[in-house]
């Protein structure tokens, strides 16, 4: 019992950074502010989603899949997010106006 | 309890859908697809305790690995480059 109210309090946390991600996809102006702000809270809440469900169903065929499965997002999810900003940097995609550096662009003048 | 967040998670799944039909440019519709795929690795590992099934957590691993393929798939499309390069 106490460990399914922790499980549901873990996985109540990853919902909650999920949420607040997509918001920030809606509300931001950019695309690059919104990648940010979208990639790093979905991949902290579904990792955190997933270690509440292996703490829910313990050492289980699900639970061990779940953890693998967390460990996958955590590794792969940011690596497609820099490979998405790399190729809209340099597939011409241009930054906010309100933007202050472009860092990419000092760095690799073409 | 849990269906309340199920349903939070559907919400938000609709939040990034309306960020791919409305998005400027083809980038910000790569960026919600490729959000919307890790959302639903958590829903099908939602499903998967509501439910009792075992095979959903199935569903979430290879949902993984082909968002990240395609994603990985659409930078090289949006980098205007062919995928031999």
């Amino acid at each position: 019992m106490f460990w399914d109210t922790l499980g549901y309090i873990v996985i109540a946390v990853g919902v909650s950074f999920d949420l607040l991600g997509t918001i920030g996809l809606v509300r931001l102006p950019d695309v690059y502010n919104r990648l940010q702000a979208a990639t790093k809270c979905v991949t902290l809440g579904t990792a955190f989603l997933l270690i509440g469900v292996f703490i829910v169903t313990g050492f289980s065929a699900t639970g061990i899949k779940a953890i693998i499965c967390a460990v996958f997002v955590l590794i792969t999810s940011p690596t497609g997010a820099h490979a998405l900003a790399r190729g809209s940097h340099r597939g011409g995609v241009k930054l906010w106006e309100g933007s202050v550096t472009d860092v990419y662009a000092e760095d690799n003048p073409e | 309890m849990i269906q309340i967040l199920i349903y939070i998670l559907v919400f938000a799944a609709f939040l990034c859908l309306y960020r791919m039909g409305k998005g400027p440019t083809p980038s910000d519709r790569a960026v919600a697809l490729d959000i919307l795929g890790t959302l639903m690795v958590g829903f099908c590992a939602l499903s998967a305790i509501t439910t009792g099934k075992d095979f959903y957590i199935n569903i979430g691993i290879s949902w993984a690995l082909l968002s990240y393929v395609g994603t990985i798939a659409l930078a090289k499309f949006l980098e205007n480059r062919s995928f031999d390069e």
